[in-house]
């Protein structure tokens, strides 16, 4: 596929299945658990750029989305911001605080980086639970007085609409990210970071640009959170849940490329929302750490490199 | 005599008391083919990591084609002609070896016009290059893959990538047989005729003899010759350096 195509298409696709849906379903549960699962999409896209693209672990993809979460609150709380602005803001305040955060602990590598990002979100939760501006430990409320616009017919299938545009984009830019030139440095860093210096990857700049679009990614798919739910609190917006399924899902898909995120978060997301509703929402991130195990041992470049490995075989015989 | 192309003057590096270089000269002509040898932690490939930027020197100044290269970060220096290959191959495992020379194609070789290579231009320049290498049969296979001899021959092969004016060979031999030692000297050989000078570090006497115009010595971080190769050989410091008293 041309890549000046994959944009185009990427969102027409979006927009076809939106307008399905929006004609066939009416059940607005259907439309919240499809909201989650695009917010997952969005995470493990994002996570994906930084730990799969250029191989450093992110474990604190909560914090980046609470960034994004609370920037919305924030701007609500000042001027009652609407969703179309709260989004831009938010992402760029999470892109910031990648861009400093990364340019403070990109000098550590492997797993010193990884405790170094868990570090950064219990300092940022720690800071939003003193913060009273924000509602604090109790969370904060933002209630949604006026009709949704553009005709919808609730907030929830407007921002469920909202959110796969943001899905779309979110895909188009981490394609865009790995088929680029920028993407090829990142993969010799991801290999060797001395021999990419060594061939004239200017790896800190592009460390940082990787760590800027993987966080404005995350802090845009946590923009309109407080809207959609319309009450956000820091613990479960710096729930580990969202840390450990950005890994996973990218690990089971596939992280080398874009489309492995994207099958991961739609299988661990949507089983993670039937076992909810069907069993128990304890279960959850059981089911993931069973997943995990089952895909490291058996397929551990994911559903995309197990295909590529099948495609492989298949030419060859 | 030609303008040298590289001049390192009392460069020093030590780490904590150790003083890997003290005070080392090291001069490159354009074209020139240099051989440098010295024991095992003798500070070749400190003086190797001075010059690229991998490292930064503690004292003394390295010029490259009359710039100060002080402060540039490896990246940069590549960029104006500096290439490396290095003692223990480092490819980029998960790549093809095609994709491989298509990094520093990329990123550090300037087309005409300061403009970056296009992908496809890129993969038409790197196969050129494999098939002078004698690599083409294997550009779509993983590098992490190669045999040690081809692992050689692709580090040298990334570094021809970056289109340099200066080639350092850093140990491109060690461990590998006759013939294909004879290999990739003829590879080395064959940069003169593309203007690139090289340098050469090697333990290995025979290539070293055999190719160079010029040998550096270096013990213990200090350069104690440079001359021509038989001159040098002959010289009673270099011999107790090596041999012993």
């Amino acid at each position: 596929m041309k890549a000046r195509w994959f944009t185009p298409i990427v969102f027409t696709v979006t927009l076809l299945v939106v307008a399905l849906a929006l004609a066939t379903v009416t059940n607005n549960y259907f439309y919240t658990a499809a909201y989650i699962v695009l917010q997952f999409i969005i995470l493990a896209t994002a996570w994906n750029i930084l730990g799969g693209l250029t191989g450093y672990v992110n474990f604190g993809s909560a914090a980046f989305f609470s960034l994004g979460a609370y920037s919305s609150v924030v701007m609500f709380s000042l001027f009652k911001a609407p969703v179309p602005l709260a989004i831009p803001v938010s992402a760029a305040v999470a892109g910031l605080v990648g861009l400093g955060a990364g340019y403070l602990t990109l000098r550590l590598r492997g797993v010193f980086f990884a405790i170094a990002t868990l570090a950064m979100s219990e300092v940022l939760y720690t800071f939003v639970v003193n913060w009273d501006y924000v509602g604090g430990a109790r969370g904060a409320y933002i209630i949604l007085q006026d009709d949704p616009p553009f005709g919808f017919s609730n907030h929830t299938q407007y921002l469920f609409t909202v959110m796969a545009l943001m899905t779309a984009f979110a895909i188009a830019v981490a394609r865009y990210v790995e088929t680029s030139r920028l993407g090829r440095g990142l993969a010799a860093i991801r290999d060797d970071e001395v021999a990419a210096e060594c061939s004239g990857v200017p790896t800190l700049r592009l460390k940082l640009i990787s760590t800027t679009v993987s966080g404005a990614l995350m802090g845009m798919s946590g923009s309109t959170f407080p809207y959609f739910m319309q009450y956000v609190e820091p613990t479960s917006s710096f729930s580990l849940s969202y840390s450990v399924n950005a890994i996973a899902m990218p690990l089971i898909g596939g992280m080398h490329s874009w489309a492995g995120p994207l099958i991961g978060a739609i299988l661990l997301g949507t089983i993670q929302q039937i076992v909810q509703v069907t069993v128990s929402s304890a279960w959850n991130l059981l089911i993931v750490g069973v997943l995990l195990v089952v895909f490291v041992t058996l397929a551990p470049d994911g559903i995309m490199g197990w295909f590529d490995h099948w495609r492989a075989r298949r030419r060859r015989s | 005599m030609t303008a040298s192309l590289l001049a390192a003057t009392g460069v020093t590096k030590h780490f904590g008391g150790f003083y890997a270089l003290e005070k080392v000269d090291f001069e490159v002509r354009a074209g020139e083919r240099v051989g440098l040898i010295g024991p095992n932690g003798s500070g070749k490939s400190t003086l190797v990591n001075c010059i690229t930027g991998t490292l930064s020197s503690d004292e003394g100044t390295i010029l490259f084609e009359g710039h100060d290269l002080a402060g540039l970060p490896a990246h940069r220096r590549i960029r104006r002609g500096i290439a490396r290959s290095f003692q223990l191959p480092r490819p980029f495992a998960a790549m093809s070896v095609l994709d491989n020379l298509r990094i520093p194609l990329l990123y550090a070789a300037h087309t005409h016009g300061g403009k970056w290579r296009s992908e496809e231009q890129a993969g038409d320049e790197a196969m050129d290059i494999l098939r002078q290498m004698g690599l083409d049969a294997k550009a779509d296979e993983k590098s992490g893959g190669l045999t040690q001899v081809d692992l050689r021959k692709l580090e040298l092969a990334r570094a021809m990538a970056a289109r340099p004016k200066l080639l350092i060979s850093d140990e491109a031999m060690a461990g590998l047989s006759s013939n294909e030692i004879d290999e990739i000297i003829t590879i080395l050989l064959g940069m003169k005729e593309r203007g690139i000078a090289v340098v050469m570090i090697e333990h290995i006497m025979r290539a070293v003899v055999h190719f160079s115009e010029r040998v550096a010595v270096l013990v213990a971080g200090r350069k104690i010759a440079d001359g021509k190769p038989d001159e040098v050989m002959r010289n009673p410091e270099v011999e107790k350096a090596y041999l012993g008293e």
